[in-house]
């Protein structure tokens, strides 16, 4: 006999918390800050059609022009377009922002996911992991990048390796927890195969604390890029990024700070709109906060 | 205590380990030979043995790794490629800038962002809450080098009260070393106090619900003495985490900062070196500053318990 419909369960099964995207306008601030990235995010996109001029053209004539008709924030030293060389920096930095923060946390969460589950693997694991994070994450990424040349893929992995121990971590934390759980433990005992186990009944609950770590990680990797170009141990000089644009203007600060300023506010504004959207997402996903909310 | 002690610097000897293992790595294991990334592309093959045999590059990679270690323990840290000088000297001539920096930022941090984190927890959800709150988002988004630019352009270059860059040595007179160090400390205590407000807020939060709270207020006690004798006093550990930790966030803003101001400390020491591929300076740097950060992290624990009498090991 077939069984069309099965009795109800004597006890609610919860299923894993599933993240929902509407913290992203929860609140004006945060709804105004996920508004300014997306608009960040469009203009480097669509730069070659937006900016006024070619950010790599020279014109050696047009050198330190104030803001004009012609050139709305005026030239830098080189008499390239300020405005069009910013249009353009916002795509390294949401490039390297958003591709360390998905490489960081694919790594991440398989070394979590394996150190959670095999002692003897966790030992080791671990340990270097520990080592890796006993490094400031802004040495390591100078001498990263200065020793096998400037790129975007090697400033991407020099920002990246850094940050893999701590998603590391936080996923061999949640897979630590879980493994206790009484559907795990069921799952292990009728024989689920391990991939399996860690598809299906691990993996979901890394889902909420990631993204949060990921927001938070992908302000800082946009930062590190941007300090990485302005110490000049980032991603060669002519590419346009705001971190080069200010790197340049520091010796012409004196003369026009707009080349400091202008880079410096729409980075500022990229990493505070990824931060309170971390925020939010904190509030929204991290279920020890509604549980302090309620407390209250 | 002592047996806990000793546990922990234990611990920490497998973790330096792994850093000087890295650190080695890092130069080996660069596609290429590592003479060649170190002397840059017009170097003569006369240069490029000199590196091989300062570095030790034709011996076999654990006979290197060994030899190099040897000398790390007995306090080698090898000699600069570019000036010839022995790395521990140059990190001593530098020393100065950067200590008084990171020390005055400490200090800022904690004058300033302790109370404000007290204040916003205590009128939680009110408009000053929001305020401190509000800072502290921003304190983490706006780079220490824009904080730095905008300072000297209002108080250097617009209101002509303190000197655009540089340092001068405690050894030449209080206020010119002073006068220096108010714009690049300003800089750098942004972040810091960010970080100090917000954990300082959300520890309080979770004190002052106790009932502890709830008694000293019953027995007449003022608000002031409430919060920073009773709440505060427990809400303290995690706020000492937090200074350790933000250890990283020092280091790096360190080596910005001295960039923007001209400071010649050991941040732009390293940047410096990492420029010119100086690689024993790079490799000292990294050595020293990781073994710093696991130090002050082992010694935040012990203060724990000197902190919490609760917390036993």
């Amino acid at each position: 006999m077939a069984i069309e419909s099965l009795p109800e369960p004597s006890i609610a099964i919860a299923a894993p918390p599933r993240p929902r995207f509407g913290f992203l306008t929860a609140t004006p601030i945060i709804a105004t800050a996920t508004f300014c990235l997306v608009a960040i995010a469009l203009l480097s996109i669509l730069a070659p059609w937006i900016a006024p001029h070619d950010p790599l053209q020279l014109l050696p004539a047009q050198r330190l022009k104030p803001a004009s008709e012609q050139f709305l924030l005026g030239t830098d030293a080189y008499g390239r377009d300020v405005l069009s060389r910013i249009i353009y920096g916002g795509r390294i930095s949401l490039l390297i922002g958003f591709g360390a923060t998905l490489v960081s946390i694919s790594i991440g969460l398989l070394i979590g996911l394996f150190s959670g589950f095999f002692r003897l693997l966790d030992a080791v694991l671990m340990r270097i992991m520990d080592g890796i994070m006993a490094i400031p994450a802004i040495l390591l990424a100078i001498a990263v990048v200065s020793l096998s040349g400037a790129s975007v893929m090697t400033v991407l992995i020099a920002i990246t390796i850094p940050e893999i121990p701590r998603v590391a971590r936080l996923v061999r934390s949640v897979v630590l927890s879980a493994r206790e759980e009484p559907y795990v433990e069921a799952a292990i005992s009728v024989g689920s195969a391990l991939p399996k186990i860690m598809w299906r009944h691990l993996l979901p609950n890394t889902i909420a604390p990631l993204i949060v770590q990921g927001t938070n990680f992908c302000a800082s990797a946009i930062l590190t890029e941007a300090i990485l170009s302005f110490l000049g141990a980032g991603i060669s000089p002519e590419t346009p990024t705001w971190g080069n644009i200010m790197a340049e203007g520091r010796a012409y600060f004196l003369i026009k700070p707009s080349l400091i300023f202008w880079p410096g506010l729409l980075l500022s504004i990229a990493i505070l709109s990824v931060n309170l959207i971390g925020d939010a997402a904190r509030d929204a996903l991290d279920p020890r906060m509604k549980q302090r909310e309620a407390g209250k | 205590m002592l047996g806990y002690l000793l546990r922990r610097v234990l611990a920490a000897i497998p973790v330096m380990g792994v850093v000087a293992l890295f650190v080695f790595l890092l130069l080996r294991l660069t596609p290429g030979d590592p003479a060649a990334v170190i002397a840059g592309d017009n170097a003569t093959p006369a240069q490029l043995e000199r590196i091989r045999t300062s570095l030790g590059l034709n011996e076999p990679l654990y006979v290197q790794f060994v030899t190099w270690i040897n000398k790390l323990l007995h306090g080698d840290l090898g000699v600069s490629l570019i000036s010839n000088v022995p790395v521990l000297n140059m990190i001593g001539q530098r020393i100065e800038p950067t200590i008084s920096i990171a020390l005055a930022t400490i200090i800022v941090a904690v004058v300033v962002a302790v109370p404000l984190g007290v204040v916003a927890a205590w009128k939680q959800g009110t408009w000053i809450d929001r305020f401190v709150m509000g800072l502290s988002v921003l304190g983490f988004s706006v780079p220490v080098f824009v904080i730095g630019y905008i300072l000297i352009q209002i108080f250097a270059i617009d209101l002509r009260w303190l000197p655009v860059q540089g340092f001068k040595s405690l050894s030449s007179g209080f206020g010119p070393f002073v006068e220096r160090l108010v714009l690049p400390t300003l800089a750098l205590s942004f972040i810091y106090v960010a970080l100090i407000a917000r954990m300082t807020r959300a520890s309080m939060l979770d004190v002052l619900g106790e009932d502890y709270v709830r008694t000293a207020r019953a027995k007449g006690i003022g608000e002031v003495a409430v919060l920073f004798r009773h709440a505060l006093r427990n809400a303290a550990v995690p706020v000492i985490t937090v200074i350790g930790t933000g250890f990283a966030l020092l280091i790096s803003g360190v080596v910005v900062t001295e960039s923007v101001f001209n400071i010649p400390g050991i941040g732009r020491l390293t940047v410096d070196a990492v420029l010119a591929r100086d690689y024993p300076v790079i490799q000292a740097m990294i050595l020293l500053t990781s073994l710093l950060y696991v130090t002050i992290n082992l010694l935040i624990d012990v203060a724990y318990t000197l902190l919490d009498p609760r917390i036993r090991y």
